[in-house]
């Protein structure tokens, strides 16, 4: 066989090696997405859905629009803040579940007034700290206030 | 409303076998290449048996997987194994350089080595069911560890080999039993770390600013230090003691996550060199080999650095490509040396490749690590992903002339069977704890019956 064979098998070899390599880490790209939100919404309250509801007052649209959680085993998670309100805690009921052993079942509630977002402690453990204050109820909220639940810090974000 | 939930864990062994046969192609084409470029044109004749061994030995190991440890990582396997597959090919090179016949070449033991290493590997996933069971023996460990680090000093089984008594020779077998002894330590390490990691983590006082430990927790890393010395001192083997002694200073470094324990294993091993630099006449050569390689003085004492480093110059970035360069001219080119020859044949491209290989491999350990579920467990995969990864800076850095040149081998490419032997050890240990770190939870309690009830606010206070 030809000279050219051999360049070409030689060139072909490292091409392979470089796709293997990029194969790889094709494959472990998977790790650095743990987590996905998935949605609970059923048909049926879809298709129930009001027309578009008013628009909200000034002081929602300036405030914040979604809760990321900045430290923790749930740490990158991103939600966005619905008019439904938020129930954080380890039940699996709520909207965000904690993985957090210093976190109780239902923790806390975060949720809308026509003035802005509130939190309600609902009676944790170990508290809800906003800051370095633990909060009880109605506290407010703004942007890039961050609520520390047992191990957990959640920062509301714009 | 929305649920942020983990992705549930899947097994991805079809993954693994696709890359596996991939890994195994990269091989065949390798082989192809070294018989065109070397027997002027013609295929290699027994090319389909090598292929066909290959797809058994590892397919077989596949298999053992899908049995026993289904959730294992499905990339250490492809890695590991066009690793041992290109350090074969280039091994089957050397034998054809120095026209050495393919029955008593290197590359016929390295492939007996290396079926021997994958049938080991298997039987440890298939009778270690659980690696916390490793952690019982830890102090049998240590001891079996110590006494196989100390064999190669022993008068009669003990051989000298360029330098180096790191051999022992029983009748024709010889064995490095500081390969194995890299495993017993880290097993000890990690459980003997998992006990006091406590103590060695919370007491002690600030002295300027750095968390120092109490004096009598100190003992451990003195007496791991002091073994490292004597290997350095008594066996010359300068790498296995950088090994042993960093193995060390990082695991505990993983336990405590305090950095004075990095400064005071750094300040004792500089002190350490230093002193043995001083005193030892054959310390002092490897540091001129390292400072000055190309002065007159350090060729007379040996030009394989020198020989290494303009081979790998010759490579360029594409390199000569396999059988057409000149990697015989170094001496061990097939076991100290075989990274010059890859970098040789293959160029800078192939090299990086191969580096980027072990750094994919180390990465899937230290992930292994993050996800354990027992402290025992992340402790071994971190050290022995990390004494992989010392080792392959050991071994790169001495020959591109970063640290001095010491005498170890590239995990799965240099030929030797303890070396295998070790390395795949280590792999099937790691895909073991992988596959108890990726298999999803057993559910403890029924979630359904809390979401059940009709809502209300507890009070626990």
């Amino acid at each position: 066989m030809s000279e050219l064979t051999v360049t070409v098998i030689r060139l072909g070899l490292l091409a392979l090696l470089w796709a293997f390599v990029f194969s790889v880490v094709g494959v472990l790209r998977g790790d650095l997405y743990g987590t996905r939100v998935v949605s609970r919404s059923t048909k049926q309250s879809r298709a129930q859905e009001t027309p578009r509801p008013a628009k909200p007052p000034r002081a929602i649209r300036r405030g914040p629009t979604n809760i990321t959680v900045i430290e923790g085993s749930l740490r990158g998670t991103t939600l966005p803040l619905t008019d439904a309100g938020l129930l954080i805690g380890r039940n699996p009921e709520c909207t965000l579940v904690l993985g957090d052993d210093f976190a109780s079942g239902r923790h806390v509630r975060i949720y809308r007034r026509d003035d802005g977002w509130y939190a309600d402690d609902l009676g944790s453990t170990n508290g809800t700290w906003l800051g370095n204050q633990r909060i009880g109820e109605g506290a407010r909220l703004d942007v890039g206030s961050r609520l520390r639940i047992g191990r957990t810090v959640i920062e509301l974000r714009k | 409303m929305s649920t942020v939930t983990s992705i549930p864990p899947r097994t991805r062994r079809n993954v693994e076998l696709a890359l596996l046969l991939l890994a195994i192609c990269i091989v065949l084409v390798a082989y192809v290449n070294v018989g065109l470029a070397t027997s002027g044109g013609s295929l290699p004749p027994d090319l389909l048996t090598y292929g066909v061994g290959l797809l058994v030995i590892t397919g077989a190991f596949h298999l053992v997987l899908r049995w026993r440890a289904s959730y294992a990582d499905p990339l250490l396997l492809p890695i590991v194994t066009l690793l041992n597959g290109l350090g074969l090919v280039m091994i089957h090179r050397l034998d054809i350089a120095h026209s050495r016949d393919i029955s008593e070449g290197l590359a016929t033991r390295q492939l007996m080595w290396s079926a021997l290493s994958v049938i080991l590997a298997a039987l440890v996933i298939v009778f270690l069911r659980d690696h916390r069971h490793l952690a019982r023996y830890t102090f049998s460990m240590m001891a079996a560890g110590l006494v196989l680090l100390l064999l190669p000093l022993l008068p009669l089984i003990g051989s000298q080999v360029n330098g180096s008594n790191i051999w022992i020779q029983i009748g024709p077998l010889s064995f490095q039993p500081g390969e194995v002894a890299k495993i017993l330590l880290t097993i000890f390490f990690a459980g003997y770390l998992v006990q006091t990691r406590d103590a060695l983590a919370l007491v002690g006082r600030r002295v300027l600013g750095l968390p120092l430990p109490r004096a009598r927790d100190l003992g451990p890393i003195l007496i791991a230090w002091l073994a490292s010395l004597g290997v350095l001192v008594f066996e010359r083997d300068l790498g296995s003691s950088l090994l042993f002694f960093g193995l060390f200073v990082s695991m505990l470094y993983v336990a405590t996550e305090r950095r004075s324990w990095i400064a005071i294993g750094l300040i004792l091993f500089g002190g350490g060199a230093y002193l043995a630099y001083l005193m030892f006449g054959h310390v002092q050569e490897r540091v001129l080999l390292w400072l000055h390689p190309f002065s007159d003085a350090a060729l007379k004492v040996s030009d394989q650095l020198v020989l290494g480093l303009e081979g790998m110059g010759a490579g360029g970035l594409f390199g000569s490509g396999l059988g057409r360069g000149h990697p015989d001219l170094t001496y061990f080119a097939e076991s100290d040396f075989i990274f010059p020859s890859f970098a040789e044949e293959l160029g800078l491209i192939g090299a990086m490749a191969l580096l980027l290989l072990y750094a994919l491999l180390v990465e899937r350990g230290l992930r292994t690590a993050i996800g354990a579920r027992d402290g025992f467990g992340k402790l071994l995969a971190t050290g022995l992903s990390f004494s992989v990864a010392l080792q392959c800076f050991v071994v790169v850095g001495g020959v591109t002339r970063v640290i001095p040149l010491t005498g170890l081998t590239m995990p799965f490419l240099s030929q030797g069977g303890s070396s295998l032997l070790a390395n795949w050890t280590i792999v099937a240990l790691l895909l073991r704890i992988s596959d108890q770190a990726r298999r999803p939870a057993p559910q403890a309690a029924d979630p359904g019956g809390l979401g059940r009830d009709d809502t209300r606010v507890v009070k626990t206070r």
